[in-house]
Formats: structure tokens, sequence, C-alpha cells
């Protein structure tokens, strides 16, 4: 069934700029502005990107109960967040596969939960279900929350001239509210490339004011910022080694097959906890690497995986990409856990085509701020 | 979009140009620019013999891998090997720098089937 695809309030800014619209996740969103994915990737680490993230959904959680129902609900223990932090986590099938991943805000008098935006929908009926038995009250805020992101070495700097909130003092994984461009609005220090940078939510009438004004402040301060496109995000996502639902997690593959154990904790009793220590104790039977080609060629996701040595089938690709920053032609796989190895050579059949690729460590990037 | 004037085309957006006996083989301005950054090309071995119309290789963009067809049959003299290491040649100087094939035609006459810039203009404004 064909469905009409949804437009996010900077629609008409992006079609205006000359940006190249595609469908994702039900809506119709840039992929790329007239600099290109690479010119996109390469601003958003040299300095800053600011990203129209409208399509991703914003669910609130109140009530006397809220902190037992979402520690049931999610893999990680929310008990362990202090008030305006933020953390990673997942929402788990009893059988321990993946409804989703979300970051989850504790800010005063409610719990704010950010989703993928094609999850929205399966999350929120998730949820709902979910809620029997507990004094909560969960909302589906999306249409009136708009999402910005705004990344890169220079992201702070730029985004503290339009705002009083002391974002320095607000480390890696915390959310302030206050004001940005006079607009009220809860700024976190997250995001999904890597760098440092903020993901902004305010009330949706705001989006031009605000989108605009990033950008007329960075050229006012003479710092460089321009938007930035979906295919730019993927590659900026990649390299760090951050998870996208349909390609490194899903229904089908579990938090440790993912390598996304760290977001588990199983002291808590969470929906899927007791699948996953099964695994854990019996081990998993395929494992996510990261590969890098040692042959030319690009891997792209379902290339079949194969053993080096043999030319059997091990695996398949499920993000493949050339990265940017790191300048090669990579991929994440899931293998055969013995094969899973750092430095152990595989085969991508690129087109029927073998070509050698290596595992290595991953994250492919780490950003200079980290280190 | 940009043509060059002494190339001819095919609706698949390679183009064609003569030098001396050989075709020189590339693809288009509006198909480097549809396609957007091209990271990778994979051109054939030297020696190869084509059949116009078949694929002579690929090339891949940051979101996707597209064939490319060999718009004269003949066989394959020289490729552009700089194009391993600076992909984006295809982009920056699509008529130029960004050249792919030479190839030696074994049946020159079908350089008349090729479309002139005019046509080539109008085939790629119906897929704008």
């Amino acid at each position: 069934m064909s469905q009409e695809l949804k437009r996010t309030n900077l629609y008409r800014w992006h079609v205006d700029h000359h940006a190249r619209m595609v469908p994702f996740a039900g809506w119709e969103m840039p992929v790329q502005y007239p600099p290109g994915p690479l010119a996109e990737h390469h601003l958003v680490r040299r300095s800053a990107g600011v990203f129209d993230i409208d399509h991703m959904g914003q669910v609130t959680i109140t009530g006397p109960d809220a902190e037992v129902y979402l520690n049931r609900l999610v893999t990680w223990d929310i008990g362990l967040m202090r008030p305006n932090e933020a953390h990673y986590a997942l929402l788990c099938y009893d059988h321990g596969g993946i409804v989703d991943d979300v970051f989850i805000y504790k800010l005063p008098g409610r719990w704010l939960m950010v989703v993928n935006a094609g999850n929205l929908n399966k999350d929120y009926r998730w949820l709902q279900e979910h809620a029997g038995g507990y004094q909560v009250a969960v909302k589906d805020v999306s249409a009136e929350t708009y999402m910005l992101a705004l990344q890169g070495p220079k992201a702070i700097s730029l985004l503290q001239k339009l705002t009083p909130a002391q974002l320095a003092a607000a480390p890696r994984f915390t959310a302030i509210e206050d004001k940005v461009d006079g607009v009220p609005a809860v700024i976190g220090r997250t995001g999904y490339t890597g760098e440092d940078g903020v993901e902004i939510f305010f009330p949706a009438e705001h989006a031009r004011q605000i989108w605009t004004a990033i950008l007329n402040t960075g050229r006012t301060a003479g710092i460089e910022v321009g938007p930035i496109g979906l295919a730019a995000r993927d590659s900026l996502r990649f390299e760090p080694g951050f998870a996208l639902y349909g390609h490194e997690i899903g229904p089908d593959i579990t938090p440790l097959e993912a390598s996304l154990e760290w977001a588990c904790r199983f002291q808590n009793d969470f929906i899927g906890r007791e699948a996953l220590l099964k695994q854990k104790e019996n081990g998993v039977a395929k494992k996510l690497v990261s590969f890098a080609l040692t042959d030319k060629g690009v891997p792209r996701q379902d290339y079949p995986v194969l053993s080096a040595a043999g030319g059997e089938e091990i695996g398949v690709v499920v993000t493949g990409l050339y990265a940017p920053t790191v300048d090669k032609y990579c991929g994440n796989a899931f293998v055969r856990s013995n094969y899973a190895g750092i430095g152990t050579d595989l085969q991508i059949l690129i087109r029927h085509k073998p070509k050698a690729a290596v595992v290595i460590k991953r994250p492919l990037y780490v950003p200079a701020y980290r280190k | 979009m940009k043509l060059d004037a002494k190339a001819k085309y095919q609706d698949t957006h390679e183009w064609a140009r003569r030098e001396g006996d050989l075709i020189v083989v590339g693809i288009t301005d509006f198909a480097q620019e549809s396609l957007s950054d091209v990271v990778f090309v994979e051109l054939p071995e030297v020696g190869a013999v084509l059949e116009k119309g078949e694929i002579f290789g690929v090339v891949e963009s940051v979101k996707a891998a597209s064939d490319l067809y060999i718009p004269m049959s003949g066989e394959i003299v020289e490729t552009n090997v700089t194009l391993e290491d600076e992909p984006e040649l295809v982009n920056s100087d699509p008529f130029g720098e960004g050249w792919m094939i030479k190839l030696q035609p074994s049946d020159p006459k079908q350089w008349d089937d090729l479309l002139s810039g005019d046509e080539y203009e109008q085939v790629a404004q119906a897929e704008e």
C-alpha cells in the first residue's frame, strides 16, 4: 500500500536550497545538498554541520511508576541516571532480538525517549502494550517536537552564540533546558556522528527560525557550517561504529551479536534478559565485525562474506561504503563468531568476484576530543 | 548540463569521442551530476573484446553502483588507471580527465548510430 510521504517543516527550505529529496522511513528527506555527501561529511569532521532530523520520533513517559516501567522496557539501568542525563539503550523482545535502539533523557518531571523514524508506531505500540499495571502516561510528542542536530568540533562554540545556557559546563550525555534563539529548548549533548555537538528539541513551529539562526550565526561568526543530508549522516555514523536499525540491529539480531552488550545491565529484569543471559552463557553464533577491503571495490549491504581460505560463505555485509575520514572501502558484517577476530582475512563477494578484506578494530574513527 | 560538442552519446549516459582510429569513452556531465560523489570506478582489462551494449565496467557513487555500457563494439586498448586513485575526476572533469576507456572499434559505422548532443540532451531532460 502506498502511503503519502511526510514532510518536515523544513521541506521547503531544503527544496529551495537544491537538496536532493528521497523517501526515507515514510518521510521525504534531504539525502544531500549541492556540496555532495563527501564534502558534507568532511565539513562535520572539520567544523560543523546541521541536520534536520525531525523524522525521528519522540515519546515522553511520565507518572509515579515511570522509572520502574522504563527499567522493565529498556536494557540500560536508568536508575543509574542522574537528572538531566541522557543514555543509549535498547528495547528488546522476549527472545532477545531488538525492537529498536533509543536515547533516553531524564528531564525534570519527565523522561524523553527518542526513537527511529521508521519504528515510531511499532515502538509506541510496544510501550503502550507493556504499560499495564504501571502508573505511567506514555505520549507520542513527535508531531509537536522538532529535532535538529548540530555536530562537529565547532558546534558548541557556534551554538553558544545562540543560547544563554552554559554549554561548556554540560558534559557529553547531559541535557539542559534553556532557550535557543529565544525559543525554549532541550539541548542534549548527544549526536550520531562521533563528533562533539548537540541534539536540540523545541516547538515545531520554530523549525525554520532556529535552522536559519544556526546557519546565519555561523556565517557572521566565521564558523563554517552547512546542512548535512542522509548520505553523509550514514558515513558519519558508520566511522565511529554507531548501529543503524535495519543494518546492524533488528528483530533477528541480539545486543550481544551486535556488540552492544555495554548497553545492557543484566542486574535489571528487562524484557529479553533471560534470552540474552542464555546466549551469553552459550556464546553467540554470529558477531558484528568491521572490515576494510585490501582489494579495491565498494562493498554493499547484502553482499556475501566468504572465508579467505576455503571460500565458504560465513556471513553477510550489513553496511558497506567508502568511509571518507579514514579513506578506505569498509563495512560492517555479521560473520560466524570464529571469524570475528581482529586481523582475520575475509573475502567479500562483490558482483560475483571475491575481493580480499580484513577484520579491523572498531571504531574506525575516534574524534580528537575523545582521545 | 554540459555537453562536449565533439562527442556522441548513448541513452545510458556514456559519451564517445574519436581520437584518431580510437574511440574514447566516459560518462556524461548529466550522469556524474545524477550519481553525485563517485568513489570507485571498475574498468575492464586491456585486451577485452566487447560488443556494443555490453557492460564494460561499473561506476560507484556514495550510495549506488551503476553499470557502464560500451557504445561501440571493439577491443579495449587503454583504460584510465588514474581513476583507481582519483575516481573524483569523473565528477570534476567527466569529458576530460575523467575519461574511462579507449577502444579500437571493430565496426566503425556504429558511430553513426550514436546520439547527437541535441538528441542526448532531450533524453537527459526527460529523465530529470
